[in-house]
């Protein structure tokens, strides 16, 4: 059984088709880059495997669950359970320091551990950082909190949106190297990014195109 | 860190905006609770007035300025003095419906050794009166014995010092509990201690004669009227019996009294009113602007698997946080004006005025307090349900 998977799912926005008739599958472990032109559909698609929406037509099957028949109030909880968000704008509750952050992930998820959190952002490189307010924390320094964030209650599944496309090189590549190490523990990755070099990490990309998935391209150098 | 301690938080690190919440609670909270111990203070004074008038008709001298003069001593222990002939207390008595008749002598003193102020002198007739004693009694003060006096709650003078009267040793022999009236500023004695006093005003060129050979005097006639008698009936009867006297019945000074007190009730409940609904408006916007500021932030939470309902009560628990310190902050603000400068609103009002009791006091606040922290709830409600609609796919949208 496949982790995700995506049957026939539209979403239509008055006349404008924002996701058209698309499916696809993501097995548990894989690491998929989905890429495409402004306006083709990315967010709306990850909007929707992320729980915060629902398709106008189609299923949404996590682990072979339908969600798309889900109540508002089950989504949060699959949501909250099972999947780890990481925005390209690095969204912090701004008057929580970074490890406050971190935990208030972990509050919703089960039980606040201080400990724990602090060793997530050791992850991150960011240790040392922890009692700091967002406003003291440059942007990718915030980003690399974000991670630590979505990946403190060990979700089966990340979702990320551009999560470098507000960073340089350097916080570029700590961020690709986490994902790597995720992939490595079995964790499934789905990222959206602009970047060729980003997409080029993961094993597949699907890119789609005016709401429909216009083609898929396996990386043959994954892993090289 | 624990997520009950979120909007602890919130408010502890965003100061600005916390303490114009506060200070905006402690605007309504300051209305209603000096407001409400103003207008409790006056109600309370005017109950204690009707119990001390404890008469259905007074008798004072027809002197154009005794009626007045009599309600200024009565309610804003102004000090004065007017004499009648002894002998109405007499006529008075004969008159039919008539149940009790007890009669009072003022004498104005100048500035006592022991005081600043001047003091307004009551005689009494310990025998026959029916206004003062029960009043005495209730206040532990054994009967009144010559050149003893019982000194009103304002007088500073204490049980066991002594006084001095135009030259005369008083005892002061006790404390009457505060009644809101003027005559907390007043001493009592019995009538031969009047007498000395009246005649050591005399030597100091006070006089008090009615005529040249009428001494025996007094200043104001306490009446009771016998049950199924109409007081106004009676009241023309003593009128017309009395030599230069008019009688007034007590319940025109009462009436006078209330309508002036109602008149300022509503003064002051439409002021509280009106900062009440001012404060809640702009306390209503505040939440507003702050619900727009913050919709990114309930994303968020959303995201990360906060319920609607956790959002809501985010808010409110912040709203509650910020209304109660808010109550308090006006409840003391309140205190330190209106318990420091009781004196002055008593004057500016010039009706009696008895503050309520501490237990009184204490449910006000408590009123204050849960009115200050209902209208935060209510004031929030609206920006609960918005922030707790903040839609988590936005975020994404956004970029
Ligand atoms: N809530 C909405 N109401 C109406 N139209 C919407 C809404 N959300 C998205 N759209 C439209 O759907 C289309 C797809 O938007 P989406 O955000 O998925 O694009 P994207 O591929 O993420 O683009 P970008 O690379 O710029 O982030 C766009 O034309 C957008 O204007
Ligand atoms: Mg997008």
């Amino acid at each position: 059984m496949a982790l995700l998977e995506l049957k026939n799912i539209s979403k239509i926005y008055g006349d404008l088709k924002a996701l058209d008739n698309v499916s696809i599958r993501v097995e548990k472990g894989e690491w998929v880059a989905i890429m495409g032109p402004s306006g083709s559909g990315k967010s709306t698609m990850m909007n929707i495997i992320g729980c915060m929406d629902k398709p106008t037509m189609g299923e949404v099957l996590l682990s072979g669950v339908d969600i798309s028949k889900e109540t508002a109030r089950s989504l949060t909880d699959i949501r909250r359970d099972k999947i780890g968000l990481i925005f390209q704008q690095f969204h912090m509750v701004t008057y929580l320091t970074a490890v406050e952050n971190v935990m208030v992930s972990q509050y919703y998820h089960s039980m606040p551990d201080e400990e724990e959190a602090l060793e997530a952002l050791g992850r991150v490189g960011l240790r040392d950082r922890a009692r700091h307010l967002p406003s003291q924390l440059s942007g990718g320094e915030q980003q690399r909190v974000c991670v630590a964030r979505a990946l403190i209650n060990h979700p089966e599944l990340i979702l990320a949106d551009e999560p470098t496309g507000n960073l340089d090189e350097t916080n570029e590549n700590i961020v690709l190297g986490l994902f790597r190490q995720l992939h490595n523990e079995g964790t499934t990755l789905i990222v959206v990014t602009h970047d060729p070099e980003v997409a080029e990490a993961a094993q597949r990309t699907i890119v789609l195109e005016h709401g429909r998935v216009a083609r898929e391209v396996i990386n043959e150098n994954f892993g090289k | 860190m624990n997520l009950k301690k979120l909007p602890l938080l919130n408010l502890k690190r965003n100061p600005g905006r916390t303490l114009a919440l506060v200070l905006l609670t402690a605007v309504l909270s300051f209305s209603i609770f000096g407001g409400t111990v103003v207008v409790s203070s006056l109600r309370r004074g005017l109950g204690s007035l009707t119990e001390r008038l404890g008469a259905d008709i007074i008798v004072v001298p027809s002197q154009a300025q005794s009626k007045v003069s009599f309600q200024d001593i009565f309610l804003q222990g102004t000090v004065g003095a007017f004499y009648m002939s002894r002998e109405n207390l007499t006529r008075t008595l004969e008159v039919e419906g008539v149940e009790k008749a007890a009669a009072q002598v003022f004498l104005a003193s100048l500035k006592a050794d022991c005081c600043s102020i001047r003091i307004q002198v009551i005689g009494i007739d310990p025998e026959t009166d029916f206004v003062i004693r029960p009043w005495l009694e209730k206040s532990g003060s054994r009967g009144l014995k010559d050149m003893d006096v019982v000194v009103g709650t304002k007088v500073g003078a204490e049980v066991g010092e002594t006084l001095r009267i135009y030259e005369e040793r008083c005892h002061v022999a006790g404390k009457l509990a505060p009644t809101g009236t003027g005559l907390d500023s007043a001493v009592y004695c019995n009538m031969s201690t009047m007498k000395k006093l009246l005649s050591a005003a005399e030597a100091k060129g006070i006089s008090h004669k009615v005529s040249s050979d009428d001494e025996d005097v007094v200043s104001a006639i306490y009446v009771k009227v016998k049950e199924g008698y109409d007081i106004g009936k009676v009241n023309s009867a003593i009128q017309g019996h009395t030599r230069k006297a008019s009688a007034i019945r007590t319940r025109s000074m009462i009436t006078d009294v209330s309508s002036s007190l109602l008149a300022i009730s509503r003064v002051i409940l439409g002021l509280i009113g009106a900062i009440w609904g001012m404060g809640f408006l702009l306390l209503f916007l505040a939440f507003a602007m702050i619900a727009r500021e913050r919709q990114q932030e309930f994303a968020l939470l959303r995201v990360l698997g906060s319920t609607k309902k956790a959002l809501k009560g985010l808010i409110r628990k912040e709203a509650f946080l910020c209304c109660l310190s808010g109550g308090f902050v006006g409840i003391g603000l309140a205190c330190l004006l209106v318990f420091p400068f009781q004196t002055l609103i008593e004057m500016s009002l010039s009706l009696p005025y008895l503050i309520p009791e501490p237990s009184g006091l204490f449910l006000i606040a408590l009123g204050a307090l849960g009115a200050s922290v209902a209208s935060g709830f209510a004031s929030s409600a609206f920006a609960a349900w918005r922030l707790s609609q903040a839609d988590p796919g936005r975020l994404l949208r956004q970029g």
